[in-house]
């Protein structure tokens, strides 16, 4: 079972890739939509990768609202 | 080689396979163009009909295959009219639609949907016309219509009832939510999933198979497979209209079509 600061992790891992930006330059706390600066779409993208890569269903409406890693992190977790 | 090449889409043939390219940005919608091409299209099929065994829709739009009916048009139509007119101009629309995706839900054709990106509301409906649904693992397949107030209206349900279990149905339409293509493998919706930039690959393997076999039988299989359901696709055009007077669904499309965002009907 991974631990939240796990999945927080791999999901900044997954991010960094996808968006080509510094691992570096993300840490938890950051609004991912600010940071890189990404829509709805690739929110969607990003929501589509993380599910393939953590193998779970995250339904798009549990994500309403959230734009820091660390509380996608936790929406990841309930579902794994 | 039979070659069309419009706005919004463009097809080739071979003697075997006919391959329908939508290219139309940012990301195929269906409006008035779309649908004028789209008609170009089944008035072809019963030409293409006669020499090919299958064919295959994909996209070349990096976003998706399709993310529905043209909703900013729809708006823009329909905004200043009345209500009796707003209805009427919509009632056109979907008939005309229908009888698209009638001709090829009918054709006597294998017809394969390669699915890369957003496969939403509209495009999912194109996509349930076809016989098969190759997918790219970043596929993503929605009804988001009642977010705005609406049920989907090109043939939506019926087909979706025709292909899956209720409960699935019931998952797709009342939460709105997205799928995806796993997910749409799991439930019957996707008959096989590809790599990220392969379901055109995997959709030309699959129409090479197809060719192997005898026109006449596997048309007449399709035909017994997969009855159209007439009743409730008219049934679908009513109950879209009856829900189209409502100023809720106004109020939803003048939202969408004010956002600046990519995909404002989702959250």
């Amino acid at each position: 079972m991974r631990t939240i600061d796990q999945t927080t992790g791999e999901i900044l891992d997954l991010a960094a890739q996808h968006f080509k930006v510094p691992r570096a330059s993300l840490s938890p706390q950051d609004d991912f939509f600010k940071k890189l600066g990404i829509d709805s779409l690739q929110a969607l993208e990003m929501l589509t990768r993380l599910e393939n890569h953590f193998g779970i269903e995250l339904p798009d409406y549990e994500m309403q609202g959230v734009s820091d890693f660390r509380t996608l992190a936790s929406r990841i977790q309930a579902r794994l | 080689m039979n070659t069309f090449n419009g706005k919004s889409l463009s097809w080739k043939s071979n003697d075997s396979v006919v391959e329908v390219e939508l290219h139309r940005a940012p990301c195929n919608e269906i409006g008035t163009e779309m649908l004028a091409d789209l008609e170009e299209f089944a008035k072809a099929l019963e030409t293409l009909s006669r020499e090919a065994s299958a064919v295959i829709i994909h996209s070349t739009r990096p976003a998706g295959f399709c993310a529905g009916a043209d909703l900013r048009e729809l708006y823009r139509n329909a905004a200043p009219l009345d209500a009796a007119a707003r209805v009427a101009g919509v009632r056109e629309f979907l008939h005309r639609i229908h009888a698209v995706l009638n001709a090829l839900d009918d054709s006597p054709l294998t017809t394969i949907a390669a699915v890369n990106g957003v496969c939403f509301g509209g495009g999912l409906e194109l996509a349930l016309a076809c016989d098969l649904i190759v997918a790219e693992k970043m596929a993503r397949f929605c009804f988001p219509e009642l977010r705005l107030g609406l049920i989907p209206g090109f043939g939506g349900i019926p087909r979706l009832k025709r292909d899956l279990g209720n409960a699935v149905v019931r998952d797709l339409l009342l939460t709105g939510r997205s799928i995806n293509a796993q997910k749409a493998a799991a439930v019957g919706l996707v008959s096989q999933v590809a790599g990220e930039g392969e379901a055109l690959r995997v959709a030309r393997a699959t129409a090479a198979q197809v060719t192997k076999f005898d026109r006449a039988t596997s048309a007449a299989a399709k035909r017994f497979l997969k009855p159209i359901p007439h009743d409730e696709l008219r049934r679908e055009i009513d109950l879209f209209c009856e829900l189209f007077t409502r100023q809720a669904v106004m109020e939803g499309l003048r939202k969408f079509v004010e956002s600046t965002d990519a995909l404002p009907y989702l959250p």
